[in-house]
């Protein structure tokens, strides 16, 4: 009995019987033939090799309701390349990564680089992760162009010459909406609620500098933890302080969940906000939210090649594109252009055409160029208000368009960064 | 004004009141820290997502809570009863994989984002009551969750299946030996705890929305309240659900970077000079 034992376990010993580990090698050894004789010869006459392109963007936690669309963005690109027949007569490849949070996010920026070979990255929602994946980025020579991160630095202080940005900044957004409220002569007293973390300060930071400017009072600013169920306490607060205008430096769900608490509370004062996200407000719905918004870009906006993206896009998905599908759409449209342009997928290639001023349809009626020193995307923003729920025809007709800014004729410059808050890109 | 506050502390106070019984009756009774309490909560409120077109809001309240407590019985039948006679750790690590199983179906099923849910018509908007004015639905949410509290204590306190769990609780070797078989009870009490969760879902899907992770937040207020409370009291949860909620309330008012620190910091405090919790006593089966 005993020594049966032991010979059984010798045998497994490295957890294999003879007969196994002579199975296993042969299979190692089939793989490795056709993989040496095989591969090369049915992929060269069949299919030209793909060119891989990495997309990475939070997929789940409170960012994931939003990356969702910037995958069906990407799909929808990928797809209609793809039946043109590919870039340079090859097909396109995406491999999607989530990035979780900013220490996945550089883990899986480097296994899309290394592993996958991936030519260039596109992708993100968080600015702390693209901060993150820029570093990456750079180091590796392999250009990045974010797609959902607002936060200043990214243009600022942290710019990096692979970066390029399709999401506006969060300077564009407050001077958009900036430029609204001086039309509308909305600086009085103002009460902020900002999202407590490194996103809702800088918005802070942004939107308390433009009510200064312009002669207005703080009455006072709550930092508010992510993911807070409950806004009861704060809302009540703001009812005693009694402030002209309620300014939201909040994001994600925390936003839709305090305008869907604020309006059960009769939504007493008049509400505006520095970012807001499309999706996040289909998802409260109708009832829940108000106020006044800038927008990168809407569906409802009266452009003829946005009408037609839109309906290539609901044929697909069944639903209207938000701003983050577009982003990542015309980002993965101007990376594809970029390789076409180039004649190949040398990164040192690919970042100078994008930087060299060079137009691109971006469906908003205008083009659009990345500036060359800070590798923003040009583009004008939307000022968007939420219509009264009997004049919506469908569940994501939710926003008036009241403005574009800046308007047609004039600059886009007039609401991007200064050259003095500390843009200098890396050499080549 | 200070009152207003107060008020408000109250309705945010029984929601954890509710979500917290649930686990702390699960616990008291089986032994089992339910790590899954925040996602049954989750799909409380998705269920009530489903059903609200068919069974207005009202049916879903009840609904929707019935089906969960099934799902969760029936979970308790097929895999968490096989853990009670190994390692504790065994039910813990369990709840804790279904947590993860329950919210990636969530995302399966119902997509990654969330839903609207609205505030039913005739509960929207806000009232005046005496000086201030409330929201209409918070103060649904308190008598609902009042009527729950004072069924549940009825039930635990009156009923001869209420006697048979509270004996149980405490030492339920002896209430085997009186001939009275623990097994349909041990289900009965998981389900009732999970319903409580499901509820707690469905009541605040109208405030907060409906997203695969918002169980997350208010489940681990729920171990705090338990904690504060004292493991498997009923009073001691009502107790530190009610303090947690005004705790939270009132730092908002005056200390509001402490506003997600203070239910912790209470904890501190309580575990520091009560141990046992506030209303928790010895019982040998914890010690």
């Amino acid at each position: 009995m005993l020594k049966e034992k032991q010979e059984s376990e010798s045998s497994n010993l490295y957890g294999l019987t003879r007969r196994e580990w002579l199975k296993a090698t042969g299979k190692l050894g089939a793989a490795a033939a056709i993989g040496s004789f095989g591969k090369p010869l049915f992929s060269k006459v069949f299919a030209a090799e793909p060119i891989k392109i990495g997309h990475i963007t939070p997929r789940t936690g409170f960012l994931g309701q939003i990356g969702a669309y910037a995958v069906m963005g990407v799909q929808l690109a990928v797809e209609e390349a793809n039946a043109r027949g590919g870039v340079l007569g090859r097909p396109i490849e995406v491999v999607y990564e989530d990035s979780v949070n900013p220490g996945t996010a550089v883990q899986k920026a480097r296994k899309l680089i290394e592993k996958d070979k991936v030519v260039a990255l596109v992708g993100e929602i968080s600015s702390a992760s693209t901060l993150a994946i820029g570093e990456v980025a750079q180091e590796a020579g392999i250009p990045f162009i974010n797609t959902g991160a607002n936060s200043d630095e990214i243009r600022g202080t942290k710019c990096h010459r692979y970066v390029f940005s399709t999401e506006g900044s969060n300077t564009m957004y407050v001077n958009a909406i900036g430029q609204w409220l001086i039309k509308n002569q909305k600086f009085s007293k103002w009460y902020f609620l900002t999202a407590d973390y490194a996103f809702g300060h800088d918005l802070y930071r942004v939107s308390k500098k433009l009510l200064l400017e312009h002669g207005g009072t703080e009455l006072g600013n709550d930092m508010i933890p992510t993911n807070t169920p409950d806004y009861s306490p704060y809302i009540l607060k703001l009812k005693s302080v009694n402030p002209d205008l309620l300014f939201l430096n909040l994001a994600g769900v925390d936003q839709t969940t305090f305008l869907k608490q604020y309006k059960e509370f009769g939504a007493p004062f008049e509400t505006a906000g520095g970012v807001m996200d499309t999706v996040q407000f289909w998802a409260a719905g109708p009832d829940a939210i108000t106020g006044v918004w800038p927008s990168l870009w809407y569906h409802g906006i009266d452009v003829p090649a946005a009408k037609e993206f839109t309906a290539r896009f609901m044929k697909k998905f069944e639903k209207p594109p938000d701003n983050q599908a577009w982003s990542d759409y015309v980002a993965m449209q101007i990376i594809l252009q970029a390789i076409e342009k180039t004649g190949g997928t040398q990164s040192k290639d690919l970042v100078k055409f994008l930087e060299s001023g060079v137009e691109f349809e971006i469906y908003k009626g205008r083009p659009g160029k990345f500036r060359e020193w800070d590798h923003q995307l040009m583009q004008p923003l939307y000022v968007v208000k939420v219509k009264p729920k009997a004049q919506m025809k469908d569940p994501w007709d939710i926003f008036e368009v009241l403005e574009e800014i800046p308007g047609k004729n004039e600059s886009l410059e007039t609401i991007m960064m200064k050259k003095e808050e500390g843009c200098k890109l890396e050499p080549l | 004004m200070l009152w207003e506050y107060i008020a408000n502390g109250l309705v945010v106070g029984t929601l954890y009141v509710i979500v917290a019984l649930g686990l702390s009756i699960i616990f008291g009774m089986i032994g089992v820290i339910n790590f899954a309490h925040g996602a049954f909560y989750a799909l409380g409120a998705y269920f009530a997502v489903q059903l609200q077109h068919a069974l207005g809001f009202t049916g879903v309240l009840i609904i929707s809570p019935l089906i969960v407590a099934i799902l969760g019985m029936l979970i308790e039948v097929l895999f968490l009863r096989r853990l009670y006679s190994g390692d504790p750790l065994l039910g813990l690590l369990f709840t804790f994989g279904l947590a993860m199983v329950i919210e990636q179906l969530i995302r399966i099923i119902w997509g990654p984002s969330g839903y609207p849910f609205d505030i039913p018509k005739a509960l929207f908007g806000a009232v005046p009551i005496g000086p201030f004015i409330y929201s209409k639905y918070r103060l649904f949410t308190l008598i609902c969750t009042a009527t729950i509290i004072v069924g549940l204590w009825w039930f635990l306190e009156k009923t001869r299946y209420g006697t048979i769990i509270r004996a149980g609780t405490r030492d339920p070797e002896m209430v085997r030996m009186l001939g009275i078989g623990l097994n349909s009870i041990f289900t009965l009490v998981f389900g009732l705890g999970i319903a409580l969760a499901a509820l707690a879902g469905v009541l605040s899907a109208p405030l907060a929305g409906v997203q695969p992770a918002m169980g997350n937040e208010i489940a681990t207020a729920a171990f705090v309240v338990v904690t504060i409370g004292g493991l498997g009291s009923f009073w001691g949860a009502i107790v530190a659900g009610l303090l947690v909620g005004e705790i939270v309330t009132l730092s908002i008012r005056f200390w509001p970077p402490g506003a997600q620190a203070s239910m912790y910091i209470l904890m501190a405090i309580i575990l520091l000079t009560r141990p046992h919790g506030l209303l928790g006593e010895r019982w040998e089966k914890f010690e």
